[in-house]
């Protein structure tokens, strides 16, 4: 399956993770970067192989912060294990939203997620642990394993490197394996998947579990990162931004929602001094954009050009 | 307009960059004393700071230099955290370790305030926190390099609890945005009501953000009691206060706000706002002194002060004093000095910042005139009482910082 | 009985009128959402903005308007405003449809979905940055100032009207659709379009008025909704999300079940509000994952 231009975007892909911070661009906002290319890629395994519309991604993002943040703030919990707890209530968290709202399909499923996690909002407002609107902060990045320093920029990112490259790699086995193939044929003709005898919802449900569960690597990651997990995570425009990523970037390529991720970060990054409350102004005239006229995104429209998937 | 204000403000910071200066005895990091504004500049608070407070900030920094004759150069950035806590402590981040940041100011919200004060700690930089509310910036979350000067929570609920009661309005019942904060508030003021020999009759959470508080309302007014004390904020509190006046509830019953800003009264208008009772740290029409500043202010911004954007001009112009003083801008060395000398101006007399960092000064017990009281636009309260410092702060003893326990 | 539970009947009454005040809202937003479901298989995300954009245009022409104008007499009074804002911005929705929904009707109907989330976000961020988050104020208009006095509680005169204004007019859009022969159309339009065309409707048209007055309905409510919350450019978004709750609660087949789903959420809303005022935030969210336990097709709902 790895076939030869997929091997050079790998290449380009860790060379560009290795180098980056030497080259000197700002390591935190490259840490940012990859937890949401990371989140996002997560996404696009939803959207973009089995066409499920999640609108509520942001409560996997969120449970997992809020329960790695907590986990390493008061229970003393080591970085990896703090990251490993948030990553399985993202899981099972995904278990719960995931059974109801697979009952539905299409739109009506774009919604009850969007609703759910709206109700995760809510919760996480009122709830002690999480801070209200304060958000949970102070969160001490620590020692990985008990040895390497994460307070060091330089440790952490290249941990925070290697854990969006086992996920990343992770989602790209899935996409290639016999059971990605059963998702592909979902998207395609679910009425065709069903009727050639796939159990096209416990197929669903998996697949929503594993993008719930590597949204919360994400997210937890980013707790790590930022030392605090605060609302911003679970509000619906954080749901919005990471389809919008994955818009951009192309909806069902390999590297299009780390790009999306980093164009958007970067964008966002770049105009939030300058042009204050015209940044949701202008995602939203890409949002339409891409809907418009620009649907491969653009590493899909890169990959017409070169006559190849990427 | 708004344009053009920040083009004057971005054309006046480059004024003064210009005005280079070779730096005297005092060993400044970089050469210079570089502040950074870390604010709300589109969102729900950038009323009562944003803009402002660069107006503010740059005000200080312009005085400071013609009345010290241009001891060193100070340069002034500005960003907009858009009320994220990941977006501040990244920008803050960014400012110390590349852009040589020496001190933050403002940070409105306190999921901000409270996610760059421990970056800035970790840096050994100095935050003055203005814009935020909570007890927590100098209570659990404390740090000895941090200031928080204009208000907090405490200070407003405490504030108008207490002298609310003292007025004949010994009953309540409150109307309580359903999170932390509006519990903080709900607690306080209760037990400041009850010591005061009150009565608090009961209490409704309401879900946050919420619009229609009707329901809530019929139940604040069930009770019977005279005083509703609104136990949140921004649009809650303004929505609160005119479905009270729609469902004739005011004036029977007297509402008491517990954290609110001029802006807030400037947006609702005195027909609705008019005879509610709120406590603030700065109100332009007090003295001389800060009718004098805020002349100027207005002059520039268009709007009166608030009380943070006010608290934003002398706490620079503080510090500022402070480096002076201090011939360095190393951050304990120029807190210490803040810490050690006492607030003398328009906005605090004898103001004393506190070993927790919380400045120790007076506030106001407001009460907002009617339509006919008010001669013309943000001529908005009646003064009612000042409460002396001492009142409006958390007492050392019940603090939970641990810089007050040596 | 109520007693026991701590709770008089008098504030029971006064509580599930208010609920069905709220109840009011829910049912016109979740009926135009319905109706332009209904034809162009859509869910429309910038339902919320154009609720607030109904708002905004009432306030500024009340206030803003004379001032632009320099003449104080031209104002657009509420009355006006109940008519003509509809009318703007159904235009806009019209505007809308035309440009660019047309473009996606070929394509999965998610694009519709967040080629609209998209308007919504621009929507959104203009009026945010013309008029600033923190909200203005509309005058409830002279008539309807002061209360009602029921016995067990003071109804203030604009919310009776508001909730005689709205059912009115979920009652005509209900009659127009299920009762006349325009409304045949569009039932004939959205169980088979190209038959229809073939019958000589014209299609496209029926489409594009249906979406305009979708949004001429999310529109009204706005203008409804001015004079008693605060006019601000977040109104719609969190709104909208409870709107969808409610629209899969009731499912999207039939517009009488989007009205009474509406109305009956909102007494429900209100009742969670007396006995647990904790939950009334998440209450339609829960009921609505029972629904999909149950019964996944909604309430009213036909699966398709």
């Amino acid at each position: 399956m790895n076939t030869g231009h997929m091997r050079w975007g790998f290449i380009v892909l860790i060379g560009f993770g290795l180098l980056a911070p030497v080259a000197g661009i700002y390591p935190t906002f490259l840490m940012k970067c990859w937890c949401f290319a990371l989140f996002a890629c997560a996404f696009n395994l939803l959207l973009g192989y089995t066409g499920l519309l999640s609108f509520g991604h942001a409560a996997f993002l969120s449970v997992a912060a809020y329960v790695t943040g907590h986990a390493i703030r008061s229970w003393g919990f080591g970085p990896e294990w703090g990251i490993l707890a948030g990553t399985l209530s993202a899981g099972a968290l995904g278990y719960v939203f995931g059974s109801l709202a697979i009952r539905r399909a299409g739109i009506y499923f774009a919604m009850i997620t969007l609703a759910l996690a709206q109700m995760l909002y809510f919760v996480w407002l009122q709830m002690k642990f999480t801070g209200g609107e304060d958000g949970l902060q102070g969160v001490p990045r620590g020692a990985l394993f008990g040895v390497i320093d994460l307070s060091n920029n330089t440790n952490l990112y290249y941990l925070v490197f290697v854990i969006f490259l086992a996920g990343f790699s992770l989602i790209h086995r899935v996409i290639h394996s016999p059971f990605g193939q059963v998702l592909q044929a979902i998207r395609e003709n679910e009425p065709r998947a069903i009727s050639l005898g796939y159990d096209v919802d416990r197929y669903k449900l998996v697949v929503f579990v594993l993008s719930a569960a590597l949204s919360g690597l994400a997210g937890a990651t980013k707790t790590l990162v930022f030392q605090l997990a605060s609302l911003t995570d679970a509000h619906w425009h954080m749901s919005g931004e990471v389809v919008l990523m994955t818009l951009l970037g192309g909806l069902g390529t390999v590297f299009g929602p780390v790009v999306g991720a980093f164009v958007i970060i970067g964008l966002q990054n770049q105009l939030a001094d300058k042009v204050g409350s015209w940044v949701q102004v202008i995602m939203g005239l890409i949002f339409v954009i891409c809907v418009l006229i620009f649907r491969r995104g653009i590493v899909g429209e890169l990959g017409r050009l070169l006559k190849r998937p990427l | 307009m708004k344009k053009k204000l920040m083009f004057m403000a971005i054309a006046a910071a480059f004024l003064g960059m210009a005005a280079v200066v070779p730096a005297q005895q005092a060993k400044l990091s970089g050469g210079v004393v570089k502040i950074g504004i870390l604010t709300d500049l589109s969102g729900l608070y950038s009323d009562l700071s944003g803009q402002g407070s660069l107006v503010a900030a740059r005000m200080a920094i312009d005085d400071f230099l013609k009345q010290e004759k241009n001891p060193f150069k100070i340069e002034l950035v500005s960003a907009d955290h858009q009320n994220k806590g990941d977006v501040a402590s990244n920008k803050a981040r960014e400012w110390f370790e590349r852009d040589g940041v020496d001190m933050i100011g403002d940070l409105v919200t306190s999921s901000t305030a409270l996610a760059v004060m421990p970056v800035a700690k970790e840096m050994n930089r100095v935050t003055i926190v203005n814009g935020a509310a909570s007890t927590n910036i100098t209570g659990k979350a404390c740090t000895d390099l941090n200031v928080h000067y204009a208000y907090d929570t405490f200070a407003l609920a405490i504030g108008t609890g207490r002298a609310v009661v003292k007025q004949g309005g010994d009953s309540w019942f409150f109307l309580t945005a359903d999170y932390a904060f509006g519990h903080s508030l709900e607690k306080d003021t209760s037990d400041v009501v009850t010591a005061m020999g009150g009565k608090v009759l009961g209490a409704v959470r309401h879900p946050f953000p919420g619009t229609d508080f009707s329901s809530f309302l019929l139940k604040a007014q069930a009770s019977g009691a005279k005083v509703i004390g609104l136990a949140n904020a921004g649009t809650d509190t303004t929505n609160s206060i005119k479905q009270a006046a729609e469902f004739g509830i005011t004036p029977k019953q007297s509402l008491a706000g517990l954290l609110m800003f001029i802006t807030d009264v400037h947006s609702l208008s005195l027909k609705t706002a008019g005879g509610m009772y709120l406590t603030e740290g700065f109100y332009w029409d007090f003295s001389d002194a800060t009718r004098a500043w805020s002349k100027r202010f207005f002059d520039q911004h268009k709007r009166m002060p608030t009380m943070v954007q006010a608290g934003i001009y002398s706490s620079t112009m503080h510090y500022l004093k402070a480096v002076k003083d201090a011939g360095t801008d190393e951050a304990k060395a120029v807190v210490r000095k803040m810490k050690d000398t006492p607030v003398n101006d328009f906005f605090a007399q004898n103001g004393r910042i506190r070993e927790d960092g919380r400045l120790l000064h007076d506030f106001y017990l407001l009460q907002v005139k009617t339509p006919a009281e008010s001669k013309g636009p943000w001529d908005y309260y009646h003064v009612r009482q000042v409460i002396p410092a001492a009142d409006a702060a958390i007492p050392a003893a019940k603090s939970e910082c641990p810089l007050l326990k040596k | 009985m109520f007693e026991l539970l701590g709770i008089s009947p008098q504030a029971l009454y006064g509580q599930l009128l208010i609920g069905l005040i709220n109840g009011s809202f829910y049912a016109v937003l979740s009926l135009g959402l319905a109706i332009i479901f209904g034809l162009l298989n859509i869910i429309n995300f910038s339902h919320g903005a154009q609720y607030m954009m109904g708002a905004f245009v009432a306030w500024i022409g009340l206030t803003q308007l004379p001032q632009w104008l320099g003449n104080p007499d031209f104002v657009i009074n509420y009355w006006a405003a109940l008519v003509l804002v509809p009318l703007i911005v159904g235009a806009f929705g019209v505007f809308i449809e035309r440009t660019m929904l047309r473009r996606l009707y070929k394509l999965d109907h998610l694009y519709g979905l967040l080629l609209t989330f998209g308007i919504a976000l621009i929507i959104e961020g203009l009026f945010r940055d013309w008029y600033g988050v923190s909200g203005q104020q509309y005058e409830i208009p002279e008539v309807f100032q002061g209360t009602i006095n029921l016995g067990f509680m003071f109804l203030p005169k604009y919310r009776a009207w508001v909730v005689v204004a709205a059912l009115t007019v979920c009652f005509l859009s209900w009659y127009v659709i299920e009762r006349t022969k325009l409304g045949s159309y569009l039932r004939a339009g959205t169980e088979n379009p190209r038959l229809t065309q073939a019958f000589g409707v014209n299609v496209p048209l029926m489409i594009t008025l249906t979406y305009g007055y979708g949004v001429a309905l999310a529109a009204f409510a706005g203008v409804l909704a001015a004079p008693i919350f605060t006019v601000s450019p977040k109104m719609g978004a969190d709104l909208i999300i409870v709107v969808f709750a409610v629209v899969v609660i009731g499912g999207m087949g039939s517009i009488f079940g989007a009205i009474v789903t509406g109305i009956g959420l909102g007494l429900i809303e209100g009742l969670t509000r007396v006995f647990y005022p904790e939950a009334s935030a998440v209450v339609i969210f829960v009921i609505m994952a029972i629904v999909l336990l149950v019964r996944p097709a909604g309430l009213f709902g036909r699966e398709r």
